[in-house]
């Protein structure tokens, strides 16, 4: 009896830990559906691309929502718009230089403003964005759906959880060094930012 | 000749212009591939994928036209029968 309480006490406290403990979804996505999409509006002209090169790990515990932490990259070189002279010189030295700068990232430091409902969470994300070399500070306002047992609908005969996360923000072009001297008529310095992925936890 | 090259000359810039209003009018630069919407109906996310096609822009109208202004000039280089 001496030897049963802090046994079962050790073994509740474990369980309870497992039950709590925060899961890592991986945005790795082999169906290639997760994307950026990036849109400048200038006034001579639109330029919209996308980029689907998205890896990276989103913590997230339904329970305590606002210990989720984000480390999310982009591959530059996943780039695309639809002229291939533009795409060549989107991925070029002058403007998002992917051969030296191949990843996109963001991490965050602390998530504010958490509102659950239902199996959706919104929140600000506050971290460090790196573009071209450049960091900086941001916080981006996210929204995370949490499908619990749904990850068998993508991929047939796994049981896990899905964890769609959906963000809207915008840059300044300058701010991250992308050819700052280009003309704003043509080229637009705010570039906004619309990202639609989902990730996998496996049980 | 002369004639041939007048009517070569509109029949490019009718051409051109037909093809740049049918495929959507495209006011930016002429584009090889269009993005093509997917709905993924698990996580309700809008998959983008790439279509090989060319939608013409105002580069192909430009130079569709300037193709068409050369073939009326060198008309002018044969003689009136």
């Amino acid at each position: 009896m001496n030897t049963l309480i802090p046994t079962l006490s050790v073994i509740l406290s474990l369980t309870s830990a497992a039950i709590a403990a925060p899961q890592v979804f991986n945005f790795k996505d082999p169906k290639g559906v997760n994307n950026a999409v990036f849109n400048l509006d200038a006034p001579l002209e639109a330029i919209t691309g996308s980029a689907n090169g998205v890896s990276g790990t989103v913590t997230f515990d339904a329970a305590n929502p606002a210990g989720t932490q984000f480390k999310i990259t982009v591959a530059a070189a996943s780039l695309h718009v639809g002229n291939p002279v533009m795409k060549d010189h989107l991925h070029g030295a002058m403007w998002m230089d992917v051969a030296k700068y191949p990843d996109m990232s963001f991490e965050s430091k602390a998530v504010k403003n958490v509102k659950t409902t239902g199996d959706t969470t919104t929140l600000d994300a506050v971290g460090t964005f790196t573009l071209r070399g450049v960091s900086k500070e941001m916080s981006l306002p996210v929204k995370l759906t949490y499908l619990k047992d749904k990850l068998g609908l993508r991929v047939p005969n796994q049981k896990g959880d899905l964890l769609v996360v959906r963000s809207q923000f915008s840059i300044k072009r300058g701010d991250f060094g992308i050819n700052p001297k280009a003309p704003e008529d043509k080229v637009s310095d705010t570039i906004e930012i619309t990202l639609s992925i989902a990730g996998a936890s496996p049980k | 000749m002369r004639k041939i090259f007048r009517v070569l000359a509109v029949s490019v810039a009718l051409a051109a212009g037909a093809a740049w209003l049918v495929t959507g009018a495209n006011r930016g630069w002429s584009k090889t591939s269009v993005p093509v919407k997917t709905l993924d109906p698990v996580t309700g996310i809008e998959g983008l994928t790439y279509e090989k096609r060319f939608v013409p822009g105002l580069d192909f109208l430009g130079v569709s036209l300037f193709a068409s202004a050369s073939l009326g000039g060198l008309s002018f280089l044969f003689r009136r029968n």
